[in-house]
């Protein structure tokens, strides 16, 4: 069993509220057809001069001020984002620096969606040897819609947006239990983007991935622990796609409510979006007992990880 | 050997997925005819397996192999279903 305490999450969402209608508008099609699609309502972009780094910045300072901690009891950062510009330094070193963090080490996941669940997996086993670790998902999906012509297909669905959360060997709220990931690139194609060319998607492919390996890790990293799924009393998962969400709490049985979701008013914000659901979910008294973090993406990564109240 | 009873098995399966009219061409592509959307694939491979007793593997969740009734069909075919 991990010795790692999840203390905390925060989030930080850009101001801009982007309706479906004025997607719609640029796309041809209209604002309900997006919503039946996805169950969004709206999504939220950052301005032109906003990055990915001032987004986990923002999310960061809310984490830690919910925890009650300075940044200087930090050990490691690390920032999760599939959308940051590419070349280096990527944005961690960046957002350890404007934290007021010097020598502490700064670690970039550059991965879409899953980033954040692998940074979670990671973490746990680092707190002995670290302290504590900051994890960060931040992504500015608006850019990469941007920088191509607007697909139908792709920007119906995502936002921009940062969440984090600060594991510690201390005491804390949640013990992580367990964790599982698997990646498997033989489908590295069907979910893409390299800003030399449009985001590419196989939406089939996605989802028919997405559907049955979620309930399958969950139930996997359930299995190790002796947990069955009607007693998990939140799946904080990748917010995807409300379809998609309502078919692996389908999938495990278990009733829609378990599966928090707040895709409606963010979209899909990728590596940000499960911490970001994690902040609301514990602003709000959770009820106690195990939780179920767990996402897929492009890669395919995908995993899941176990904690429980403490 | 053909099965014979395959082909009114998985015309069953398709009905209960879907309401729409099944392509009567073999080879018409079940997503462009849009027959099927991405959320119905996985309610058809799932159905599949139960149906036919078999284990789609996550190497197989290619959509082109569920493509078609031809696809289907010979999915199973080559199955042992």
């Amino acid at each position: 069993m991990s010795t790692a305490f999840l203390q905390a999450f925060g989030a930080h969402v850009p101001d801009r509220v982007v309706t479906n209608a004025e997607i719609a508008a640029r796309i041809g099609r209209t604002a309900d057809w997006i919503e039946g699609a996805t169950g969004i309502r709206e999504r939220r972009w950052a301005a032109s001069e906003t990055s990915v780094a001032d987004l986990a910045v923002a999310a960061a300072q809310d984490c830690l001020q919910r925890a009650g901690v300075e940044a200087s009891t930090l050990g490691l950062v690390m920032v999760a984002s599939g959308s940051a510009r590419p070349g280096f330094p990527g944005p961690a070193a960046e957002v350890a620096a404007r934290l007021g963090l010097e020598g502490v080490p700064a670690l970039d996941v550059p991965m879409a969606s899953a980033g954040a669940l692998f940074g979670l997996a990671l973490a746990s086993q680092l707190t002995e040897r670290f302290g504590d670790v900051l994890v960060i998902g931040a992504e500015k999906m608006s850019a990469i819609l941007d920088a191509g012509p607007l697909d139908p297909n792709t920007a119906i669905l995502f936002g921009d947006g940062a969440g984090a959360a600060l594991v510690s060997s201390r005491p804390g709220r949640w013990r992580i239990l367990d964790a599982v990931l698997h990646s498997d690139g033989q489908f590295r194609d069907d979910l893409a983007f390299d800003w030399a060319s449009p985001l590419r998607m196989n939406g089939l492919s996605v989802i028919l991935q997405a559907s049955r390996k979620l309930p399958s890790v969950i139930e996997e990293v359930l299995a190790r622990q002796g947990v069955v799924a009607r007693d998990v009393t939140a799946f904080l998962l990748h917010q995807a796609n409300q379809n998609l969400l309502v078919r692996v709490a389908k999938a495990l049985n278990v009733a829609p409510g378990r599966v928090f979701s707040n895709v409606a008013r963010y979209g899909n914000t990728s590596s940000a979006s499960m911490l970001i659901a994690a902040a609301e979910w514990s602003r709000d008294d959770p009820q106690p007992g195990p939780v179920i973090f767990s996402a897929f993406g492009a890669g395919f990564h995908w995993g899941a990880l176990l904690a429980r109240s403490v | 050997m053909p099965d014979s009873t395959r082909r009114p098995r998985l015309l069953g399966i398709l009905k209960k997925i879907t309401e729409k009219p099944i392509p009567a061409d073999d080879d018409e592509s079940l997503f462009e005819s849009g027959l099927l959307d991405s959320f119905a694939l996985p309610d058809l491979v799932s159905a599949l397996e139960a149906e036919f007793a078999i284990k789609v593997p996550d190497r197989d969740l290619n959509p082109r192999k569920f493509d078609s009734l031809a696809r289907i069909e010979t999915y199973l075919e080559d199955h042992g279903a």
